[in-house]
């Protein structure tokens, strides 16, 4: 599967809530972020948990975003940032 | 909770009792031999944070694996003869103006070919919910102070890559031996909640 995204786009974690296996933490959904890098495609677990090959396997993406984007009430500093590995089907571009 | 008597029965728990049938179905059906367990658990029990100390030693006395080690992760590895197989490694570079610590929220994910076994903080749910959510307070109860003219990186686990933290090189170590520098590099400084020793300190 073509990589949608590029270092250094925005992207949105899409706001959903499917049942099952999700490797999405609920903290991330709707946040906007920036991808860091693109760490390659792999089967996708969402399905293999349901014994099903996951293919075609999901380019993955590891997308950095500002705490302070994350959590409103966030206490460190304004700088500091959460890495994230994200699947493709989980994003949007913003 | 009462420590376990070497000398007393004990009832197994929910999770041993369901190991034991796991394990016992696998032999019988022929998927996995005894032997193969034995082995693997002995293997598993043999990883050490060693390993990932000499990984850091390397890096901080030659810049260019120190490179390839940021660039590919795994391949550096296994130059050193290190057996990773299946490990998928982004090392992440501390410095002055960075300081990266590993959390895994959704269960425990860990480079256990480099660290061994994860400490059961690690596993622990106040780790795991709070390390994304304040992790400056997490980490001063660690006794790790961040600098404020730093940012602080969390890199939260969640899919199919593993990360170690390369700490920075402690001040007054020129000259050192791979080996000896190796000595400083702790298992918790490799996870971002500590750093390594310093010269003077005593092990």
């Amino acid at each position: 599967m073509q990589s949608r995204f590029q270092t250094g786009d925005r992207v949105k974690v899409i706001k959903a809530y499917p049942p099952g296996h999700i490797r999405t933490p609920f903290y991330i959904r709707g946040r906007t972020g920036v991808v860091e890098r693109i760490c390659g495609a792999f089967p996708n677990p969402e399905e293999l948990a349901q014994m099903r090959d996951g293919l075609p396997a999901q380019p993955l993406y590891r997308v950095r975003f500002r705490q302070k984007d994350v959590w409103p009430d966030y206490r460190g500093l304004d700088g500091d940032v959460v890495e994230i590995e994200i699947y493709q089907h989980w994003l949007e571009p913003a | 909770m009462a420590k376990p008597d070497a000398g007393k029965y004990q009832p197994l728990s929910y999770f041993q009792l369901m190991e034991v049938t796991l394990r016992e179905l696998l032999v019988e059906k022929g998927l996995l031999t005894e032997e193969q367990i034995r082995k693997e658990v002995e293997d598993m029990r043999g990883r050490t944070p060693e390993r990932g100390a000499r990984v850091v030693a390397r890096a901080w006395t030659d810049p260019h694996f120190k490179q390839r080690l940021l660039k590919t992760g795994t391949k550096a590895c296994e130059e050193l003869g290190l057996d990773v197989p299946g490990l998928k490694l982004v090392v992440v570079e501390n410095t002055p103006q960075v300081h990266n610590v590993i959390v895994c929220t959704l269960c425990s994910c860990y480079p256990r070919m480099l660290l061994g076994i994860p400490p059961d903080w690690y596993k622990s749910r106040a780790y795991r919910s709070r390390m994304v959510r304040e992790p400056r307070q997490v980490l001063r109860e660690f006794g790790l102070e961040v600098d404020e003219g730093a940012q602080v990186r969390v890199h939260d686990s969640t899919a199919d890559m593993r990360y170690l933290v390369l700490p920075m090189r402690p001040a007054g170590t020129e000259g050192w031996s791979e080996e000896k520098l190796a000595s400083l590099v702790t298992r918790d400084s490799m996870i971002g909640v500590s750093v390594p020793k310093s010269p003077g300190t005593r092990a």
